[in-house]
């Protein structure tokens, strides 16, 4: 865990986003406090608390004054669309590349998707 | 009270005809929690020793708190240095040496002290020369934790510590700083087991400042970069590299200095950035050969 290239903060936001993608993390649930986090994990208070306060930035995350830290209601939509525009960005357009590379017509890609796709 | 910060100017140590530090320039930021990193020889100690005004300093300006710690009973009194062999009075119960601790520290809390010494399965009634390596380091960790000084300066404390002693120290270190800030200076050679424990980074090679950072952008600035041999060149070209393997066809190059389109353009040339943890990372760059080359 947390052995990433990018900033630890940045690993840790990633990791609550993905668990409110997944559903892991509901709307309106309870998340770790950042004492909790930074305790858990043995991580800098201020690094844990880094990473909360891009999440609270974002809509990801709200703090409900002295209880605590929640998942913000339509978190879980507002990551999705992010999430969908950069998977043309990130995931599809390397493959696109990758073909090229390889002399695969981009058609053929799209025919391989049509028919099923990987088997 | 969020802790003591440091400002060090120009300090030079000298003992006798050798230079322990010289002309050093570095802060350390109140109430963080600060890694000194270093090779055996590097000056960590001697510039603690400062600190705590332990050492006196050969020139320079020290400004702990603002003020000048050398025979300053204020800045003294709020900063504890425990060195590795622990600091406490080998011939003496523990529960002497922490009526005596009890007395110099302001902030100390004896229930606290107590706790650690039970964690740490220390009986009060012992004298630290009968105890083993490990245990003694344990009992300068307690000294050093339950002092609470607004500066607390850890010096290789965890010495001969087993593993689970060590994340002891680890949780309750964490724990009290978080309900306790002040400014911690944590020097370890177990950088792989500190460095999530550090907000900042001081890096001292041969007397000198080699690095002064967050940890995290350190940390974040190495990485390795692979595929094949020509590709990867082209991508370093103009970049530090400290460290290259080849393997037939294929190299590894480790650089510092992340740029935030690397993703994409490692992606463009079909090259896999990796990252470098930061013991693998200090270790290039305190590497005399790496220095020679830059």
């Amino acid at each position: 865990m947390f052995d990433g290239r990018a900033p630890l903060y940045v690993q840790i936001a990633d990791q609550i986003r993905a668990d409110v993608l997944s559903g892991a993390l509901e709307a309106e649930e309870q998340v770790m406090s950042t004492t909790q986090y930074a305790t858990t994990f043995r991580i800098n208070p201020a690094t844990a608390a880094k990473a909360f306060t891009e999440l609270v930035d974002e809509d990801v995350l709200y703090k409900r004054r002295g209880i605590g830290m929640f998942v913000a209601p339509g978190a879980r939509e507002r990551l999705l669309t992010r999430a969908r525009a950069a998977f043309f960005a990130e995931v599809v357009d390397p493959v696109v590349a990758q073909a090229k590379v390889l002399g695969i017509p981009v058609e053929d890609v799209v025919d391989h998707l049509r028919n099923g796709g990987p088997r | 009270m969020s802790g003591f910060g440091v400002q060090v100017r120009d300090l030079t140590v000298r003992y006798g005809s050798t230079t322990a530090l010289d002309a050093v320039s570095f802060d350390i930021q109140p109430g963080a929690i600060t890694g000194l990193l270093g090779r055996n020889g590097s000056g960590k100690t001697t510039a603690l020793s400062v600190l705590a005004a332990f050492l006196r300093k050969t020139s320079g300006t020290v400004l702990v708190d603002g003020e000048e710690p050398w025979e300053n009973p204020r800045v003294m009194s709020g900063t504890g240095l425990v060195r590795e062999s622990g600091d406490v009075i080998a011939e003496r119960r523990i529960s002497e040496t922490l009526r005596m601790v009890a007395d110099r520290r302001p902030a100390y809390d004896p229930t606290l002290a107590e706790k650690l010494l039970d964690m740490f399965e220390l009986d009060p009634t012992t004298r630290p020369y009968k105890l083993s390596r490990g245990k003694k380091s344990a009992f300068g960790v307690v000294v050093g934790i339950a002092s609470r000084t607004p500066l607390t300066l850890l010096d290789e404390v965890h010495l001969g510590m087993d593993a689970p002693s060590r994340y002891a120290f680890y949780d309750v270190l964490l724990q009290d700083w978080l309900d306790h800030p002040r400014t911690i200076v944590l020097s370890s050679h177990l950088i792989n087991e500190i460095e999530r424990l550090l907000e900042r980074v001081l890096v001292l090679d041969r007397g000198s400042v080699l690095v002064q950072s967050d940890a995290d952008s350190l940390r974040a600035s190495g990485m390795t970069v692979t595929g094949a041999s020509a590709d990867v060149e082209a991508f370093v070209a103009d970049r530090d590299v400290v460290a290259r393997q080849r393997l037939g066809s294929t190299a590894q190059a480790t650089v510092v200095g992340a740029r935030p389109d690397d993703e994409r353009l490692a992606r463009e040339s079909g090259l896999e950035l990796g990252p470098v943890p930061l013991q693998d990372l200090f270790v290039h760059l305190t590497d005399p050969a790496t220095e020679a080359a830059r």
